[in-house]
């Protein structure tokens, strides 16, 4: 494979938007879609037929997919895609949406992603989440991904020496961040004691290790830098992005994702250092993940995120800001919209409009997604590197 | 170490009895062949004729070379144990109330990385020695057990879920006039039964063996003549509600082909045991059962029958009978699909021929009571939903999966018939 | 005033009774055991086909089967190998005057308590008769064991070496057919013969002797014992089954204050 990757230059992501997250919504994904939708047109003053590609993420649509969503909400657009990858969601519609305006095929792409959570929603979620973990894992206890992530976790820790306050460490950091994240749910201070005196859900996963499940939507729009320039929109620049699917089969378990086959690659598109980041936004349904994309992105070295993070303050303000809106771990994990969190949260910081607490001289700045549990292990993976105007 | 199991103590009577739960049981049409493997106890996993790769998850194509030459291959039990983690919260109301549950990551010595239930005697890091079971959904499972016998190994609290151990159960033999019937009554005993119920088909009429039944402990006589509803009716009001497994062992076997017979009579006889029995027993006592399916310790956990191997293809020197018989296994099926949802198993055993006064000129092998009831109590306690007893049941068995048609155009041409 | 006609005010004031002699129909009254490889009387068996439910909404009935020799029931001479080609030798060609006969009472309770195995013979008969007077031409004869009280294991009274009950041998048989003109015998066992009539010269005299001689049969009767020795009048139609050997029936007796 010799043919160049073509950079993303002259396209740029505006306008996050975010639908204010609540525990349980009866309202269904599509209304959470189209909510997103009006936000957007709220911040752009563009309408239905300015928009003429529409990227889709939701996991509560069913029996529709985008193609429904375009009668049931008036689109009419020339481009159109759906991406099932749930947490690496955000950044993959990116990168699709990105190359859909270079090439001119469509103009706008107004990328999209929301679940609504219904009493129950979550366990019928799972029940139908995919076939393998239909045949394979949900047989097992049923506790969904945490007793996939418990696995992982105690895998991780045996082998790398993790200590569960390590984790607690970046769950304390997350809640001082989202103390500031107006769109946060959890509201409250988390000290390290009562992380650790916190009950067991699937050890040595407990509680304060796990998101909890809402209904929220996230959205942004993907333009020609000049059309961002014309309407007066703060604009984010497309430094690189990667994405990987089923990495690493070999492993007996997941200690490490797709983000170490291609991490090279997006360093080195982006044209900039893992010590250049002002921010990192992982995926983190669980605080385990959020350390295998420390070191799978190359802020450290395979087994060394224990260290990075006793080494580094996470908090915004510190060495190492991670996950400054307060992560799903703190705002709430909104299906779907999980995947697009850090992204928005990463717009805001890039072009200086965090809602909460805003990096300083935020120039250059990560996001990574990460999703489905397939199995044993979540398959896709995905990392964008942002760039300030 | 598992904690012993205690004899359950009689149900509290203002308690609601508790309402079966499942664990998932949706499957893929794919895994269903592992389930199918795991009701027989086998432990089987894909391979691709092709390239030899296993599979696990089940596939449809080989995810290394794309053929879709998957064939189930029983594998080596060993495998190790990488992760594990005790559920302390699910999603799914029978594990909620079974909490906490275990689970892990394991290596199979094949290669294949499977999630299973874990023994309370196992952790990461432990060798293993891995089983294939249908749980409460009829589905297959895996679970890691010890490799070798640890302390009231059987009472493990997830073991027992898999398992219809006779052990502090309450067991109801239909048919005691049977050697098999009387066997099995000793075998359950030994096996720690609570209590066994003895049926007996018109106790006005004597049979050999009776004195010493009368002799055991912890049994009671059930008047229960399974021909007559009224009397499987009244059996199912008195002792219904106490069943927690139930082993049919009335069987009428007569030699003979159909045009060898002289009108029905005979044929209707072995229809009436075999058949209607069955289907009497299952519409009086099935319900109470599955009612009683997650009734704590005391739940009734199994439904045993005795099918003869020719109920898979007739043999024409038994046509009748294996006519009768092949009607009853039908019927299981039907039954499987009733009891499905409620955990109870439905415990098919398919044996050759008895060593009875049926089957007297016949040359040996034949099987003894005590090799019947040795079967019977180890799938209980195994918690196999079909076995096959002895070499001629096995034999046919291969030759039947092989090619039923070969098989069914054998038993016609070397069937001597008199 | 005609005789029917004193007959039904006998029966309205209470002077002439109905003893019903008949057990109930029940799946779990014993029936004849064969040896095992013989082809093997069905008990009587019910199978409801609705009670007032979605099978039927506003009435109840039931199915049942049986074989014609099940519970009380009557034998008639194509029952036996020795009465096949009589004329009129299936219930559904016997004379109806059959049915309606004088019985005599025989009490040998004393006798069958003291012997399951008790024989009668002839000069049992004749003892009898020496008592309560001749036999009546075209009588019912009712061999009263008290059989009819014992509880089913019992009354079957099964062993190793087969049935044991009380029965006739040849010489009584012979006796009431030939001598006596009897129309049939009666008897509280579950078969006419002995438990061990198969050992018997000739073998199942009762049946061989009464159906060769177009005599009929009635087993399983109860209630002999409120019977007068003679003077009963006995009321025996079985079910009209087409060339049928037998039938279950009700036995009633008429008897007088």
């Amino acid at each position: 494979m010799t043919v160049k990757r073509m950079s993303y230059e002259g396209v740029v992501a505006v306008a996050p938007v975010t639908v204010p997250y609540i525990r349980y919504s009866h309202q269904t994904a599509h209304w959470w879609l189209g909510k997103a939708l009006k936000a957007l047109s709220d911040a752009t003053g563009l309408r239905s037929a300015d928009i003429d590609g529409y990227c889709v993420s939701s996991f509560d649509l069913f029996p529709d997919t985008a193609v429904g969503l375009t009668q049931h909400l008036g689109l009419s657009p020339r481009w159109l895609d759906h991406i099932p990858m749930g947490g690496a969601s955000g950044v993959v519609g990116l990168r699709r949406a990105a190359r859909a305006v270079q090439s001119g095929d469509a103009e706008v792409v107004g990328c999209i992603s929301a679940d609504s959570n219904h009493v129950d929603a979550f366990r019928n979620m799972l029940t139908a989440f995919s076939r393998f973990s239909q045949d394979a894992s949900f047989p097992y206890g049923s506790g969904g991904p945490n007793g996939n992530f418990a696995l992982l976790t105690d895998a991780y820790m045996k082998t790398y020496g993790a200590k569960r306050e390590d984790f607690g460490k970046i769950c304390v950091a997350q809640r001082e961040n989202a103390l500031k994240f107006p769109h946060a749910l959890m509201k409250k201070p988390l000290t390290l004691d009562q992380y650790m005196s916190a009950r067991p859900i699937a050890e040595p996963i407990h509680l304060f290790d796990c998101v909890m499940p809402c209904a929220g939507a996230e959205g942004f729009l993907v333009m020609s830098e000049e059309n961002a320039k014309a309407m007066n929109l703060p604009y984010a620049n497309i430094l690189s992005t990667i994405e990987r699917h089923n990495a690493f089969t070999e492993d007996p378990i997941q200690l490490r994702g797709g983000w170490a086959v291609d991490k090279d690659d997006l360093w080195s598109m982006a044209g900039v250092q893992p010590s250049q980041a002002k921010f990192l936004q992982t995926y983190d349904d669980y605080p385990v993940i959020s350390m295998m994309q420390f070191e799978d992105l190359g802020f450290c070295e395979k087994g060394e995120a224990p260290d990075f993070v006793r080494d580094n303050t996470l908090e915004v303000g510190g060495s190492f800001p991670h996950n400054t809106s307060g992560g799903q771990l703190s705002v709430g994990q909104a299906g779907a919209a999980g995947g697009y969190l850090g992204l928005t949260e990463g717009l805001r910081q890039i072009t200086g409009q965090a809602l909460g607490a805003q990096v300083e001289n935020c120039d250059v700045g990560v996001v990574a997604g990460f999703g489905m549990i397939n199995f044993d292990r979540g398959l896709c993976s995905a990392a964008a590197v942002l760039g300030s105007a | 170490m598992a904690k012993p199991l205690s004899p359950p103590k009689a149900k509290n009577p203002l308690l609601r009895t508790r309402v079966p739960a499942n664990p998932p049981g949706l499957r893929s049409r794919a895994a269903t062949g592992f389930s199918a493997r795991a009701a027989e106890g086998i432990l089987a996993l894909q391979y691709c004729s092709a390239c030899n790769a296993v599979s696990y998850p089940a596939r449809d194509i080989c995810a290394n070379c794309w053929s879709d030459d998957l064939e189930w291959r029983e594998i080596d039990s060993a495998g190790e144990i990488l992760a594990s983690t005790t559920l302390q919260s699910s999603t799914n109301v029978y594990f909620r109330e079974r909490m906490p549950w275990r689970i892990g990551t394991i290596k199979l010595a094949v290669g294949a990385i499977v999630l299973a239930h874990l023994h309370v005697d196992v952790n990461t890091g432990d060798t293993v020695r891995v089983i294939a079971r249908t749980d409460k959904s009829g589905q297959g499972v895996l679970m890691a057990l010890p490799t070798k016998e640890t302390p009231n190994m059987a009472d493990d609290k997830a073991m027992r879920e898999l398992t219809c151990d006779p052990k502090y159960r309450r067991v109801l033999v239909t048919d005691v006039r049977t050697e098999t019937g009387q066997a099995l009554t000793k075998a359950l005993l030994a096996a720690g039964a609570k209590k066994v119920f003895l049926g007996v088909a018109d106790d006005w009429k004597p049979f050999p063996g009776k004195a010493e039944l009368e002799s055991l402990e912890n049994t009671e006589f059930v008047p229960l003549n399974v021909t007559l509803d009224g009397s499987v009716l009244e059996a199912s009001k008195s002792i219904g509600a106490k069943v927690d497994i139930l082993i049919n062992t009335a069987q009428y076997v007569r030699p003979g082909s159909v045009m060898s017979r002289n009108g029905t009579v005979t044929a209707k006889d072995e229809m009436e045991v075999n058949y209607f029995g069955l289907h009497r027993l299952l519409q009086h006592f099935g319900p109470i059962m599955r009612s009683r399916a997650a009734d704590g310790d005391n739940s009734a956990v199994a439904w045993v029958n005795m099918f003869s191997i020719y109920a898979l293809s007739n043999w024409p020197a038994y046509g009748t009978a294996s006519a009768s018989q092949a009607a009853a296994y039908s019927l299981a099926q039907n039954a499987r699909a009733d009891f499905m949802g409620s955990g109870i198993k439905l415990i098919n055993v398919l044996h050759g021929p008895l060593d009875d006064e049926w089957h007297q000129p016949l040359s040996p092998p034949k099987l003894t009571g005590n090799k019947m009831s040795g079967s019977i109590v180890a799938a209980l306690q195994q918690g196999i939903e079909l076995t096959f007893v002895g070499d001629i049941a096995n034999d046919f068995k291969d030759r039947w999966r092989e090619d039923p048609g070969v098989l069914e155009r054998e038993l016609a041409h070397n069937t001597h018939i008199d | 005033m005609g005789i029917l006609q004193q007959l039904g005010e006998a029966i309205d004031s209470g002077k002439i009774r109905s003893i019903d002699l008949t057990h109930t129909l029940d799946p779990d009254f014993p029936v004849l055991v064969l040896p095992p490889e013989f082809g093997q009387c069905q008990p009587f068996r019910i199978e409801e086909v609705s009670k007032y439910d979605e099978r039927g909404p506003a009435w109840y009935w039931r199915n049942f089967s049986c074989n014609e020799h099940t519970g009380t029931h009557f034998d008639a001479p194509i029952h036996w190998v020795t009465g096949r080609d009589l004329p009129n030798g299936s219930v559904d060609t016997i004379a109806p005057d059959v049915f309606t006969r004088p019985a005599c009472v025989l009490d040998f309770s004393a006798e069958a308590s003291a012997d399951a195995d008790f024989i009668l013979t002839a000069d049992h008969i004749k003892a009898w008769e020496s008592t309560h007077g001749e036999i009546p031409s075209g009588s019912w004869v009712l061999f009263r064991t008290d059989w009819s009280k014992r509880n089913p294991t019992d009354y079957v009274n099964l062993k190793d070496d087969g049935a044991h009950s009380p029965g006739p041998d040849g010489s009584a048989i012979r006796y009431l057919v030939e001598e006596r003109d009897a129309m049939g015998l009666g008897v509280e066992t579950i078969g006419t013969d002995a438990g061990q009539g198969h050992t018997f010269d000739p073998p199942y005299p009762a049946h061989a002797l009464l159906h060769g001689a177009g005599r009929y049969g009635l087993q399983c009767l109860k209630n002999l014992d409120q019977l007068p020795a003679t003077g009963a009048f006995l009321v025996c139609a079985p079910l009209k089954i087409k060339h049928g050997s037998g039938s279950p029936l009700r036995v009633l007796a008429l008897v007088e204050d």
